[in-house]
């Protein structure tokens, strides 16, 4: 055996796992899923070709269409509420974080405490916590007199609920990475700020925040993709069908039902699964694709 | 500078609130595990009064609970290892040596990056039933392996990229093979970013619900996650023994976490800051 031959096998083995891992399980799959999405299933096999029905089915008939624009409503209303709260907040924590006082590392610490537990764990201790009569947090309201509401029960609160557990749960992954792009910016563009006389407000929102532009521009196109890839938190905390009455139904929740079925019905429907699962690769795709240039841009301009 | 002490004053304040926020919760938690029933609903403040581990035995002999979580360590320990050995092969293959196509295996790896696999899971399914996979801890390996890949090669190849090639070559001309020079020579200098790699995987696989609800059913073969759905669902009137079942659930990841935060910290963050 030549030396090139034997150098060529050595290469070939060390891809040769991966390149095997990725094949079965990411290419394969990832191709099948487009093919099945144009099928109707029988069971397990894929059935008969039924062109774009499914996909007709998902987005304009009954009983598909109603749940697949309510769950996509809930989607936007989710993205929107984190970004105002948990990211908000994420950006306030950093900066306080900034001036790196005493115990700050230990403050790090922390708010990125919950973020390395399961949403399982998170998801149940809130759900007791916001327990209508033995939870946490009525106990708590009704120490100032106020009557807590069943949170997790109510059509108007439930979503709101879930969306605060979240925030709770992830604040810390924005907070450092808002961090890290302040801790970028040169001291001496900050002294200078301070000299020319301006206060923490104005540091905040007009020196920072367009230097942190990078930062944001990670953290806009994450919480996108999490917002509209929801799933364990509301599946811990309102169940597969999204209760009360389908108020904290998301696409996530919908197309585990659709694909594999609830506890009460244990059907699989992988046809219409499959195609609100390409529905949704196109949809992140394409938004966060074009979100991304918009930030990118708006990075080079400040 | 008389209104900075009052203002770092201020801000300490901020952040004292923010810890108490993050922890209290954490701490009810853990405290409520010791409480009955009764002290949970009647004073939901207050510390528990005794710390004997009621709930916890129960826990302990009453549910799965020890094997959940050896089925996690097994899945996730198997999961990261191999996702460190098939990577680190790979990104020593494409970063230490020139051949045709080895951009496009590059690329191969990275279009992993830009693909949900949550989404592909009917598919996957599919695929794991025809190979005999499904409701085997094998088989959520492998997919768990698939999801890993990417960004370990991504950040493994970065890494050994930047590395000398003078060493290699004097441990080629002291007459060492390919590979004992990966071994002995190279590879020891990329522990720190196989360390990254390993825990950027490790703790979305250690707490990860979709797959194993997805993919397991046997109750013997269930992980941490899907135990905690089973064991919330099995007793649901008796507080005391769901907040042990959180607490216990928790502490390992919360130990590790503790003694290693700094290196968790930039594992986790590790993508979204370059």
């Amino acid at each position: 055996m030549t030396a090139r031959w034997r150098l060529s096998l050595w290469i070939a083995v060390l891809l040769l796992p991966g390149l095997a891992v990725m094949t079965l399980f990411v290419a394969a799959p990832l191709v099948s899923s487009f093919r099945y999405a144009f099928f109707a299933f029988d069971g397990l096999l894929p059935g008969r070709f039924v062109g774009l029905a499914n996909f007709q089915d998902v987005l304009t008939e009954a009983p598909f269409a109603a749940q697949t624009w309510r769950a996509l409503w809930h989607n936007c209303i989710v993205f929107a509420a984190l970004m105002a709260t948990q990211n908000g907040l994420a950006y306030l924590i950093a900066f306080a974080l900034l001036k790196a006082l005493p115990g700050h590392r230990v403050h790090q610490v922390i708010v990125f405490l919950p973020v390395v537990l399961s949403a399982v764990i998170v998801g149940f201790l809130w759900k007791l916590f916001l327990h209508p009569l033995f939870g946490l947090v009525n106990a708590a309201l009704a120490l100032i007199g106020i009557h807590g509401l069943p949170w997790l029960g109510d059509e108007r609160t439930a979503l709101g609920a879930i969306i605060f557990t979240n925030a709770w749960h992830w604040v810390g992954f924005p907070a450092l990475i808002f961090l890290a792009g302040m801790q970028r910016i040169s001291k001496e563009t900050l002294e200078a700020a301070r000299i020319d006389g301006a206060n923490d407000r104005v540091l905040m929102t007009q020196v920072i925040w367009p230097l942190v532009a990078p930062s944001a521009t990670v953290v806009v196109t994450l919480t996108f993709i999490g917002s509209f890839n929801w799933f364990e938190l509301p599946y811990v905390m309102a169940g597969a069908t999204g209760s009360p009455g389908g108020a904290t139904d998301v696409l996530g929740l919908y197309f585990y039902r659709t694909a594999f079925g609830t506890a009460s019905s244990g059907l699989t429907d992988f046809g219409h699964g499959s195609a609100l699962a390409v529905l949704m690769f196109l949809f992140i795709a394409v938004i966060s694709g074009l979100g991304l240039r918009v930030l990118r841009r708006r990075e080079i301009e400040v | 500078m008389k209104g900075e002490g009052a203002k770092n004053l201020a801000i300490q304040a901020l952040l004292l609130l923010n810890a108490l926020v993050m922890l209290y919760p954490l701490s009810v938690m853990v405290l409520s595990a010791f409480k009955s029933n009764n002290e949970i609903f009647a004073s939901p403040f207050a510390l528990p009064e005794n710390f004997a581990p009621v709930n916890v035995l129960r826990m302990w002999q009453e549910t799965a609970f020890l094997r959940y979580l050896l089925n996690s360590i097994m899945v996730t320990l198997g999961a990261v290892v191999a996702i460190v050995v098939f990577g680190t092969m790979a990104a020593y293959a494409i970063a230490r040596y020139r051949f045709r196509l080895s951009t496009a295996v590059f690329l191969f790896f990275l279009s992993g990056l830009m693909v949900p696999l949550k989404l592909a899971v009917i598919p996957l399914f599919i695929q794991l039933d025809r190979l005999g996979l499904i409701d085997t801890r094998l088989g959520l390996v492998l997919v768990y392996v698939a999801m890993g890949l990417p960004s370990a090669v991504f950040i493994l190849t970065g890494f050994l990229r930047t590395l000398p090639g003078e060493l290699e070559e004097s441990a080629r001309i002291e007459g060492a093979s390919e590979l004992r020079t990966m071994l002995q020579v190279m590879l020891p200098l990329a522990r720190p970013a196989m360390v990254i790699a390993a825990i950027q995987n490790a703790v979305p696989i250690w707490n990860d619900f979709f797959f194993p609800l997805v993919f397991i059913s046997s109750d013997r073969l269930k992980t941490l996650p899907q135990g905690l759905t089973v064991f919330m669902g099995e007793y649901n009137t008796d507080w005391g023994v769901l907040f042990a079942g959180l607490t216990l659930s928790a502490l390992p990841i919360t130990l590790v976490y503790v003694v290693l935060s700094r290196q968790f910290i930039a594992g986790l963050t590790q993508g979204a800051i370059k």
